[in-house]
């Protein structure tokens, strides 16, 4: 296991997220930058839904009981094994007792740890993500101790590699959502036109965007939202719902984000720019 | 059974929405049930698919992207069309006990004032429907219960409340419905049922489905107390019964 000494500012446990489960009004959860999450999870030769670290913003201190091997992916943190400094997408032999931390964010929003043969805490209803209500916490705290077998013997085919990062997109690739046609002509065009900034209400379940498109009066009947969903409120507020986003909704849903944007998305923070691309 | 018009709609590239036309009905709801249960039970792999009904929708949701969207909606439509007869399929009828007192029912008193209703005339018209499961969505096992009386429609509360204790029961325009979980919420609350409507440690976390149907029935302090307890040691019987839709 390895202990928390720092939880960071938001650091949870993901998975591939819960099946199954959506109409009972369980959102997927799982992690929010799948693309990077599946290199991590790769480098270590772990199951493409192994359970690993999701790292919000900034970065916890953990201390390892025993020896295994880790990998970093996503957002760009410097981390440090002891003093030691650790970069992205490299697998390294973490012994016991050694302490991992972080330094300041650079790019991105979530960096993703992978542990080899991945985390083994308590799956709840098939899957080990958090998500409070169904899973006690909400975030791994101080003094946690979190689960994995120890690894010493271990030599991976790819030991480093330099990615095509996503981290720099700006564009999110998108389809036109099921009340898509009944928008306005003008913010037909708006919506494909203009650049958004990230607000200030982001977060796992949704992200939305400062500026608005025109108010409407669209009425619907409550009803699926996917994670990825862009919804528009009477007002005109574009919010995007993320992995564990509510499973239904009855604002109008005008587009889709293509699965890799979600990833795209996914490392923006507030006042980040974005705009939207029709596939 | 009857067949409506219907339409697909691609939703993205792992999903399928399909639409009846857009009423609240329940001769709607349950022919989206049939076709859901025969789409699952003998035409999609369930391995692969989750399907969401809705009021009037039905979403089909792959694991994996969807290869060929055409051919599938058109397939989709085919099943619908050429299905001679959907088998209807049985429901449960839940009936759910709620202690409608002040300790709970917060806002009974201004829904009182509001409707120029006593609290026993609340609690009467309030369990005197049997109500509809239109959908579970918004919170895990939260039911959206069609069937109100247009006796008890009150708007929102103006300025949510950040915590609503779980199994409050609350009114909101033409809703009903049950918090199954604390959370923040603008509903007026009337009262509260002590039988948890999602619970992870079960097989099955929630027992409601969609298109079944709920009942409440008025409970005393003294009973809610000890429901609670026969719930948290595992003894307590919803009571509930099958019926023919």
């Amino acid at each position: 296991m390895f202990k928390v000494l720092e939880p960071g500012f938001f650091t949870t446990i993901q998975d591939a997220g819960r099946k199954g489960l959506r109409d009972k009004g369980v959102p997927s959860s799982g992690y929010l930058d799948i693309k990077s999450a599946q290199m991590v999870n790769s480098l270590l030769e772990n199951n493409s839904g192994d359970a690993i670290l999701e790292i919000t913003m900034t970065g916890p201190t953990l201390q390892f009981e025993e020896p295994t091997f880790i990998a970093l992916g996503g957002a760009e943190m410097p981390a440090y094994v002891n003093k030691e400094l650790l970069i992205n997408n490299e697998v390294r032999q973490i012994d016991s007792g050694d302490v991992l931390s972080f330094g300041k964010l650079k790019n991105g929003f979530r960096t993703y740890l992978a542990i080899k043969g991945g985390i083994q805490s308590a799956e709840i209803l098939g899957s080990r993500s958090y998500f409070k209500p169904l899973t006690e916490r909400s975030r791994i705290k101080s003094g946690d101790e979190i689960p994995y077998s120890p690894h010493s013997d271990f030599h991976p085919k790819i030991s480093s590699i330099k990615t095509n990062s996503h981290l720099k997109q700006k564009h999110l690739d998108v389809f036109p959502g099921p009340e898509f046609s009944a928008l306005d002509a003008e913010s037909k065009v708006k919506i494909f036109d203009s650049a958004f900034t990230i607000a200030k209400d982001y977060n796992r379940m949704a992200y939305q965007l400062q500026e608005k498109i025109s108010a409407h009066r669209i009425s619907m009947i409550t009803s699926a939202n996917l994670p990825g969903t862009v919804q528009l409120t009477p007002s005109g507020k574009l919010i995007i719902l993320m992995r564990d986003g509510q499973t239904t909704g009855g604002y109008p849903r005008v587009l889709q984000l293509k699965e890799s944007s979600i990833s795209v998305l996914a490392q923006k923070k507030f006042g980040d720019k974005i705009f939207f691309k029709q596939v | 059974m009857s067949k409506y018009p219907i339409s697909l709609k691609l939703f993205g590239e792992k999903a399928i929405l399909i639409e009846w036309p857009a009423e609240v009905s329940e001769s709607i709801l349950y022919d989206i049930l049939a076709f859901a249960e025969h789409l699952r039970s003998d035409q999609l792999d369930a391995s692969l698919w989750e399907l969401v009904p809705a009021y009037n929708s039905l979403t089909l949701i792959c694991s994996k992207k969807i290869k060929d969207t055409d051919q599938l909606i058109e397939q989709l439509k085919g099943w619908y069309n050429g299905v001679k007869s959907l088998v209807p399929v049985k429901r449960q009828l839940w009936k759910l006990p709620v202690c409608y007192d002040l300790e709970f029912g917060i806002d009974q008193e201004t829904v009182a004032s509001t409707l120029e209703l006593s609290i026993d005339q609340i609690i009467e018209i309030h369990t005197k429907p049997v109500y509809t499961v239109y959908g579970i969505g918004f919170l895990p096992g939260f039911m959206y219960l069609g069937g109100l009386s247009d006796e008890l429609k009150i708007p929102r509360k103006e300025s949510p409340r950040l915590h609503v204790p779980k199994g409050s029961v609350g009114l909101a325009g033409q809703q009903t419905g049950i918090y199954p979980q604390e959370s923040p919420g603008g509903w007026n609350i009337i009262g509260n049922c002590p039988i948890p409507i999602f619970s992870v440690g079960e097989d099955k976390p929630c027992f409601v489905s969609v298109g079944d149907r709920i009942k409440f029935y008025p409970i005393t302090r003294a009973a809610y107390d000890l429901y609670k307890i026969e719930t948290q040691v595992g003894i307590y019987k919803i009571e509930h019964s099958i019926v023919d839709v």
